[in-house]
């Protein structure tokens, strides 16, 4: 009898994996061709995309870029493809996309928007990415508020100045008053300060000023402004002023002061529960019946203000989630350091709060972003309202889908950065308590 | 104090802004620019081109009234409007007037407390339906699927029509004539409803327009004119009597072209109290002599500006129709310059 038993006694080499198991084919066979029902799922998905994408993308790429009408277009189509379906007709982009970006503007000092659109990235460095830009850059963007104005509408340089100087006077009042009684009374004598400097005074010391010495750039009326340039304006003042706004009226809504907790309250109560369309139609039509006739309130500014506001009450209740989300024993590990409220809100609660809020600032900023297109209703030209007066255009009656995808586009680059930012604020501000 | 003080002030220059509203002539002038307010855009009747410049047939009327008031046909201020806020910002003296084919109706005349001062284009509801369809009478609809712009007037006047004629329809709701345009075409539904004005400029865009037929009914009276408020009637003069002198301009065969030489004298005296070498129109209205000859040259006469923005020239190609002179068998009809 023999020993057929066998007991390796050496180790086989190893071997490469099989070809179906790795590289792109293992990857396709794991992940689309796994069970016989996702190999159903993914032909079905791949004709979908197919599908979509052999119309889609004739369409954008076998397409007319140079034509003065719609129905020049339509002849280069049947010239050169037989048909006209299925083709996109961009000239009119190509005809009016000065206009879809600034609207009105003059075009000598289209300059002025693109510097006003640089510098706004300048200011915006110190705060967007506080850990690669110094520290100084921040009196750049404390100036930039009233440097945007003074590019955008032109004119005489004392008035930005001049309402920069109700700040100054108000921090002076804060600083003597606080010193000489108490804070609070600084406080309230430093805004009563600013309100009369800008509401009385202001407009004296403009125009001594400018008779004096008229220093100053070629003015440009409200209504000239238009397109996506306007929307963008819109945008970034609702979005800049909303946020301390909101944060303050988050505050306000927990304060134990009475009177400051009930009107925060009914503030943002009243402003969530009335749509943003009726507030523009506010701003456009109602007060210009209830200030006396000839007031010249500016569309754009009453806009702005109406716009602001509503997204600081959305602002509001995102942050409070994010106070709410703190644990209690924040706010009394702030109590037990000694700090006062305002030391514990700026050092502790605060940048906790706001951390876990992100994401819900960055989607009413977005969401704010988009609104300003409702205000082609009440007839001012933004980047839809001009679209609609393109079409007016004999030359361009008709054409539909090319405007809309070309705003879409505008529209989707600037709400893709804000998210992706937003993506890496929340990592870089990751500490492992998830 | 400080508030008594801000208040005193406001109310100083409510009442001299008030004091000051009393004349819009003078304001006008005074401003040096017309407040004028126009459609958002509508084909034909007013747009901004290229390089922002307002062009239309509205339009035109502003800019004859900027040059017969303040010699500059280019001294407007152009104020898009759209149909929920034109009449807001008529009352609130946001624009002096309101050319945005807006139709004379009693409401908007006695109880919006607006004057119309005119009418520079009268239209009237039709129907565009495909050739296909086979229909040549929009008594033959019945059954049919309608594409209707819903809060206007020309819902109603189709239901009124349909029930007349004892005969049913489905509406298909839309909200703009771009929407109205893509509907239609994609066969949404058979029948597209609105001024014929409208119905013919859309019709222009289509790849086919010789696919599309309008049909013969004109279903309602629609008759667009310019507007000022109530009130004020120095102002409502200026802009009625700026319209019928581009008016009278065509019937007296005054042009763009010849007007230069017809204002050295003619032998024509109504042509000569039209461009101001004889008589004492413009002084009555508060203007210069040469008021009416500024605003005909602003734009040239009725017939040119529609010929230039609508006619049968344009690739809108609106026939005069009702919009012909008297003479012709239109409705223009001219009081005399007198």
């Amino acid at each position: 009898m023999s020993d057929v038993s066998f007991v390796r006694t050496e180790m086989l080499p190893e071997q490469a994996p099989p070809a179906s198991e790795v590289g792109a084919l293992g990857w396709v066979k794991h992940n689309l061709f796994s069970s016989w029902f996702n190999t159903i799922l993914t032909v079905v998905s791949l004709y979908a995309i197919y599908y979509v994408l052999s119309g889609v993308l004739p369409w954008i790429f076998q397409s007319v870029w140079n034509a003065d009408s719609l129905n020049e277009c339509r002849e280069i189509m049947m010239a050169t493809w037989g048909s006209t379906h299925g083709h996109a007709c961009w000239a009119v982009i190509n005809d009016r996309w000065l206009q879809l970006l600034f609207g009105f503007y003059p075009s000598h000092l289209y300059w002025r928007p693109i510097l006003a659109l640089v510098l706004l990235l300048v200011a915006l460095a110190p705060v967007l990415y506080s850990d690669r830009v110094p520290t100084k850059m921040l009196i750049f963007s404390a100036i930039y508020p009233f440097l945007m104005p003074f590019l955008m509408w032109g004119g005489t340089i004392w008035g930005p100045i001049s309402a920069a100087l109700g700040f100054v006077a108000g921090w002076f009042v804060y600083s003597v008053l606080s010193k000489q009684v108490s804070e609070l009374v600084g406080m309230i004598g430093a805004v009563v300060a600013a309100v009369i400097w800008w509401l009385v005074l202001s407009s004296y010391f403009t125009g001594a000023m400018s008779s004096v010495l008229p220093i100053g750039i070629e003015a440009v009326e409200s209504r000239q402004f238009g397109g996506f340039m306007l929307a963008i304006l819109l945008g970034v003042v609702a979005i800049g002023v909303s946020l301390p706004i909101g944060i303050v009226l988050a505050l306000g809504r927990q304060s134990d002061l009475l009177i400051v907790k009930y009107l925060c309250v009914g503030f943002i109560e009243f402003i969530r529960g009335v749509p943003l369309i009726t507030l523009l139609f506010v701003a456009s039509l109602l007060l210009n019946l209830f200030l006396p006739p000839g007031t010249n309130f500016d569309i754009i500014l009453r806009v702005m203000i109406m716009m602001t506001l509503f997204s600081a009450a959305y602002m509001a209740e995102v942050i409070r989630g994010g106070l709410a989300a703190l644990p209690r024993g924040q706010y009394e590990g702030a109590d037990s350091l000694g700090l006062n409220y305002w030391q514990a809100q700026r050092l502790i609660i605060m940048p906790q709060a706001l951390k876990i809020s992100i994401p819900g600032i960055v989607s009413t900023f977005i969401g704010i972003f988009k609104d300003t297109t409702l205000v082609s209703i009440i007839g001012l030209f933004d980047v839809i309202g001009l679209a609609s007066a393109i079409r007016a255009d004999t030359a361009w009656n008709g054409i539909y889908w090319e405007l809309f995808a070309f705003i879409a586009l505008l529209f989707f680059i600037v709400c893709f950065s804000m998210s992706r930012y937003s993506m890496y604020l929340e990592r870089k501000l990751q500490t492992g308590h998830r | 104090m400080k508030k008594s003080v801000i208040l005193g002030a406001a109310t100083i220059a409510g009442l001299a802004a008030g004091a000051a509203v009393a004349g819009t002539v003078d304001d006008v002038k005074a401003r040096g620019k017309l407040n004028c307010g126009v459609t958002t855009g509508l084909v034909g009747f007013a747009a901004p081109d290229a390089n922002g410049e307002w062009q239309g047939f509205d339009v035109s009327l502003c800019r004859a009234v900027a040059a017969a008031v303040l010699g500059d046909a280019s001294a407007v201020e152009f104020v898009p409007t759209t149909g929920k806020t034109r009449f807001t910002a008529l009352a609130s003296g946001e624009i002096d007037m309101l050319a945005r084919n807006t139709t004379w109706t009693f409401s908007r005349d006695v109880d919006l407390k607006f004057e119309f001062t005119g009418v520079n284009y009268y239209d009237g509801q039709g129907f565009m339906v495909p050739k296909a369809l086979g229909v040549s009478s929009a008594k033959e609809l019945d059954g049919a699927t309608v594409c209707i712009q819903t809060g206007t007037t020309t819902e109603l006047n189709l239901a009124d029509f349909f029930r007349s004629n004892n005969i049913s329809y489905e509406p298909v709701p839309i909200e703009t004539n771009a929407e109205a345009q893509q509907q239609y075409l994609a066969g949404a539904c058979d029948v597209y409803t609105t001024d014929a004005s409208g119905l013919a400029a859309t019709r222009a865009t289509f790849e086919n327009p010789g696919d599309h037929i309008l049909l013969p009914e004109i279903i309602s009276k629609e008759p667009l004119g310019p507007l000022v408020r109530h009130g004020d009637h120095e102002w409502g003069d200026v802009v009625r009597w700026t319209l019928n002198a581009l008016v009278s301009a065509e019937e007296l065969g005054v042009t763009s072209a010849n007007i230069d030489e017809l204002a050295a004298g003619t032998d024509n005296p109504e042509i000569n109290r039209l461009l101001g070498t004889e008589g004492t129109l413009g002084e009555m209205l508060g203007l210069d002599a040469d008021w009416a000859a500024k605003a005909i040259k602003a734009g040239g006469n009725y017939g040119e500006v529609f010929a230039k923005n609508i006619g049968e020239e344009t690739p809108i190609g609106l026939a005069r129709g009702l919009n012909a002179q008297w003479t012709e068998g239109g409705l223009l009809y001219s009081p005399p310059f007198r």
